[in-house]
């Protein structure tokens, strides 16, 4: 009990003190997982919304591989993405093997499947006689879009924040392929992980609580969004 | 038109993020340069260590003064001598700083690393349970593995491949016993961990002194069993990646890291380091 108060003690120090390593570290993970759930964002919603909207031949196939995706454990896309971007593999001229990059490419991987996956399913309830009636309505394809799209806010804002959960929870692939480098690739995920193998357990337990602290921080405001009552 | 303005909003909230992340791209760039103006951009090393040399916290010190003298940016990747050893052999790394000497010799004679220079040592201790189950002391550390192996107390191995699980293999090599059985836990982790599930096992386990003085604090349940002796020595070599074999590999940078590393200047940073926290160098002096 008595290091959990020392670590809550530690935490709230470290953020009045501005102990510029943490908030370099908190802003460093802030700035990959956003920069990551952006990526998957922009990939997943359409590629979700044309797989739940449309039928072709294939699909079922598509949709068995991204809920298999889902459960990518990051440890095997972590290891994907590094053999990927050894200085002997396919992409190693580009020198990206730890760097903040790689990690975003890591947790674009396991997020990617999550929101895709969500956000078809969320189209997939979209009841047929509803997209009938909007085409007899006469709506241009811009227009039903942006109908159904407020249809599926809820789940869809939910996507983003399962999404957001997986990269900012994530340290298996961020370890991999980062590295954990002080000043570069140190996350506040993989900084817990080495301040416990160092035995620092009061600090491992204060950066947990910042990370706590910034994912509830941005669940809270995704949840508000997502919750707000249309105003009409 | 309020159908649209949950969207727009989500849009421009993560506009926003991405102007910032833009912003501080630039800032953390700009600073840098403000500081060391005339200089050009850093180049990058990459040091595959063991998780001892950044766990005992003996890099912080080193490195910046490395990075400081030669404007070199540092990537140090902290992984077990096996992985560091692998890294090397496929050209992942520029430099290497580890302590297997056996295995660091089928690197040189492979060609894999060339430029190899001995930098220090510290010692290997066995600790275990204070209540001393097995009843082992002194500086024997064949007699004290025969014991415990006899007596079926627990024994917690790295199992990583790791320069001191190399060690540890070597010496049941040596009493020509091979571990097995419940008794014998392998966890497969770093020295930290693998101390704290012994602490909690109330095992037998042989770690490098640097971690033991780091975590002492938190091991309550251990202390020191077996220490001194000459089969304990833990040799710690420095050497490069050899340009020839591998593309890409800084082989400028990682040669001014070998002579800085060996340099009297460096060995006795290396030897101080430690002495104000805990009474004792960590690391010693042990060039060629």
């Amino acid at each position: 009990m008595e290091l959990i108060f020392d670590g809550l003690k530690k935490a709230i120090e470290m953020i009045l003190t501005g102990d510029r390593e943490i908030l370099e570290i908190t802003w460093l993970t802030l700035r990959v997982c956003f920069m990551a759930i952006i990526i998957s964002s922009i990939i997943g919603l359409p590629l979700g919304m044309l797989l739940g909207l449309t039928r072709f031949k294939g699909r079922k196939i598509i949709l068995v591989l991204i809920n298999i995706g889902m459960g990518l454990p990051p440890v095997v896309a972590g290891l994907w993405i590094t053999m990927l971007l050894w200085r002997s593999g396919p992409l190693g001229h580009l020198q990206l093997l730890y760097s903040p990059t790689a990690i975003v490419m890591a947790q674009v991987l396991v997020s990617l499947p999550i929101v895709t996956g969500l956000t078809s399913s969320a189209f997939q309830q979209i009841n047929e006689k509803m997209l009938l009636q909007i085409k007899a309505l006469g709506a241009t394809n811009i227009q039903t879009i942006a109908l159904l799209l407020k249809q599926t806010k809820i789940p869809i804002v939910a996507a983003i924040m399962a999404g957001f959960g997986r990269v900012i929870a994530e340290v298996g692939a961020a370890m991999m392929v980062g590295g954990n480098i002080q000043g570069d690739t140190r996350i506040l995920t993989t900084s817990i992980v080495m301040e416990v193998s160092k035995g620092n357990f009061d600090v491992a337990l204060a950066i947990s609580f910042i990370l706590l602290t910034v994912a509830l921080l941005i669940t809270a405001a995704l949840t508000l969004l997502q919750q707000r009552k249309r105003v009409s | 038109m309020l159908k649209n303005r949950f969207f727009a909003t989500l849009f421009v909230f993560m506009l926003l993020f991405l102007a910032a992340c833009g912003n501080t791209e630039t800032k953390q760039e700009s600073t840098p340069e403000k500081k060391v103006e005339p200089k050009e951009e850093p180049t990058e090393l990459i040091l595959a260590t063991t998780t001892s040399t950044q766990d005992s916290g003996l890099l912080d010190v080193l490195l910046p003064i490395f990075e400081e003298e030669n404007n070199v940016k540092v990537k140090t990747i902290a992984v077990g001598t096996g992985q560091a050893l692998e890294m090397g052999t496929k050209g992942e790394a520029d430099v290497l700083l580890v302590h297997a000497p056996k295995s660091e010799e089928e690197l040189v004679t492979s060609g894999d690393a060339v430029n190899r220079k001995r930098v220090m040592y510290n010692d290997f201790i066995l600790v275990g349970p204070k209540d001393n189950p097995a009843d082992v002391s002194g500086d024997d550390i064949l007699a004290a593995f025969k014991t415990i192996s006899e007596g079926k107390a627990n024994f917690v191995t790295r199992g990583d491949d790791s320069g001191t699980h190399k060690k540890e293999l070597g010496i049941w090599t040596a009493v020509n016993i091979e571990p097995t059985g419940d008794t014998y836990i392998s966890t497969g982790q770093g020295m930290g961990a693998s101390l704290q599930i012994a602490n909690e096992k109330n095992g037998y386990i042989l770690t490098d002194r640097a971690t033991w003085l780091a975590q002492e604090k938190n091991l309550t349940s251990l202390q020191i069993a077996v220490e001194g002796g000459k089969d304990l020595m833990n040799i710690y070599h420095v050497m490069q990646v050899n340009p020839e074999k591998h593309e890409m590999v800084n082989s400028n940078d990682a040669e001014k890291f070998v002579e800085f590393m060996v340099s009297s200047e460096t060995q006795d940073v290396i030897e101080s380091f430690g002495k104000d926290e805990y009474g004792q160098s960590l690391f010693f002096k042990y060039t060629e």
